[in-house]
């Protein structure tokens, strides 16, 4: 959901309509200015009748989707104009340029701070358990609480055990962002023939709605 | 310039002005290109010529004048009597009747020679993927380059390169083609098949408008030549006379500077 957010937002700014502009500027500071944690406490108490998974998503994804549009914004810029340019001669209508031309290209430097993000995604939502969502860190924490239990000796090596769980869950994560990488090959094409036919599997399936 | 009144005006630039913020760089561009002309237009750096030629596919926009591209009214509508610009996707349609080709050849890295080639027919003229990999490969034999329809752009030469990119914007089958200085970024021995591949577009009665500083190539492929300085046209006339009778002295000293090597 952040990135789906961070995509829009980051067109958003950089496009020539004002209104857009304004809109995903105030988004950006004002989702990426405040703490998680605050975020977090403030949807809860915003939507007191939703189930706490879904207040979680809409906390997380919203702040996720401020950084995500920074990053997607970097990766934009750092395609050559000549490219935009190449392409509007063509006579290619902006969802072309952007889906076919610079979006695939700006991947590359897209999905390292990414992976980044969604590592740290992955710990962040320890941070849900202050809404008394039953993931990982409470759920722990209900372990080492049992009353039945001696629970003062088993404070630390249960969170040992969390804290190897989210390792293993990043490190999945982690060899998942390094095959991405090695799959879309150097953005000359040097490493693979799939990097095209990759990346145009996956935003076909998001922007066939483009195809004319 | 007036051209043959039994020709068809292919482009028509009338009055033209443009400006960078406080620098006024296009001051008053009047020009007519026929059909089947080869209009070269020459100058030193800093003299508009490629901001002028870019406004004729609107990758630049004027402030005052207009452009018409085979008689319609390119990036803008006059409404009320002021210029209004146009929408985007009427601007789009208009460009795919313009074809340019760049000086740094500005291929789609991501993409292979062939593929490089077919992409605007397909996404923009709705063309059929095998249709538009049939005419890829007869535009990629026109210039010579069957061999590589498989290859990545860096693994081409500057040349190669530059000739795929003629490639890809003949693909669309315009009506116009633009060259913005296309081998001003080549290694000399690379430059002459690039002038090759441009020379046998001009005998086969392509419109062109070619911004260059091959001296050469405006002398024996230009039907019109046209010096800008400053932001004006100082004179313009056929190569002969541009070339070999230079009448201000501006366009003499020019040409010294240039003819030197």
């Amino acid at each position: 959901m952040g990135v789906i957010l961070g995509v829009i937002a980051a067109l958003a700014k950089t496009s020539k309509f004002l209104p857009a502009r304004i809109v995903a500027e105030f988004y950006i500071w004002l989702f990426r200015g405040t703490p998680v944690l605050v975020q977090l406490l403030i949807w809860y108490n915003l939507l007191s009748s939703t189930p706490e998974f879904t207040i979680a998503l809409i906390a997380l994804g919203l702040n996720e989707g401020a950084y995500m549009a920074e990053i997607v914004r970097a990766g934009l810029e750092a395609i050559d104009p000549g490219q935009h340019e190449a392409a509007q001669s063509l006579g290619m209508r902006y969802t072309q340029i952007m889906s076919r031309i610079i979006l695939p290209q700006a991947m590359r430097v897209i999905i390292p701070p990414t992976g980044n993000e969604l590592i740290s995604m992955l710990k962040t939502t320890s941070l849900a358990s202050v809404i008394s969502l039953s993931e990982l860190l409470q759920r722990t924490e209900n372990i080492y609480e049992c009353s039945s239990c001696d629970g003062a000796l088993w404070v630390m090596p249960l969170l040992v055990i969390a804290a190897l769980y989210y390792l293993v869950l990043t490190t999945v994560f982690t060899i998942g962002q390094a095959y991405i990488e090695s799959r879309l090959g150097d953005r000359r094409g040097r490493e693979s023939q799939g990097v095209f036919g990759f990346i145009d599997q996956m935003l076909s399936s998001m922007g066939s709605g483009s195809r004319r | 310039m007036m051209a043959p009144p039994d020709r068809q005006i292919m482009v028509r630039a009338i009055d033209v002005h443009k400006s960078f913020g406080k620098l006024h760089v296009l001051r008053g561009i009047s020009l007519d290109v026929a059909r089947g002309q080869v209009q070269v237009i020459i100058g030193p750096s800093g003299s508009g010529k490629s901001t002028f030629l870019r406004c004729l596919n609107h990758l630049e926009k004027i402030q005052q004048g207009q452009i018409f591209i085979d008689g319609e009214p390119m990036g803008y509508r006059m409404v009320n009597g002021r210029l209004k610009e146009d929408s985007g996707r009427n601007i789009a349609c208009m460009r795919a009747e313009v074809g340019m080709v760049f000086q740094r050849f500005n291929l789609f890295p991501h993409m292979t020679a062939l593929q490089n080639i077919i992409e605007a027919p397909i996404r923009v003229r709705g063309m059929a993927k095998g249709a538009a990999i049939e005419r890829g490969r007869q535009l990629l034999a026109r210039v010579g380059l069957s061999e590589k329809e498989r290859s990545f752009p860096a693994q081409l030469s500057g040349g190669q390169q530059q000739r795929v990119a003629i490639a890809r914007a003949l693909a669309m089958e315009p009506k116009v083609m633009l060259f913005d200085e296309a081998t001003s970024a080549l290694d000399p021995e690379l430059v002459g098949d690039v002038l090759e591949v441009m020379k046998s577009l001009a005998l086969e009665g392509m419109t062109m408008v070619v911004v260059t500083h091959e001296m050469g190539f405006a002398r024996d492929v230009g039907d019109h030549v046209v010096f800008m300085d400053q932001g004006v046209i100082v004179e313009e006339g056929t190569p002969a006379q541009i070339f070999g009778d230079p009448k201000h002295e501006r366009t003499r000293g020019f040409l010294r500077s240039v003819l030197r090597a």
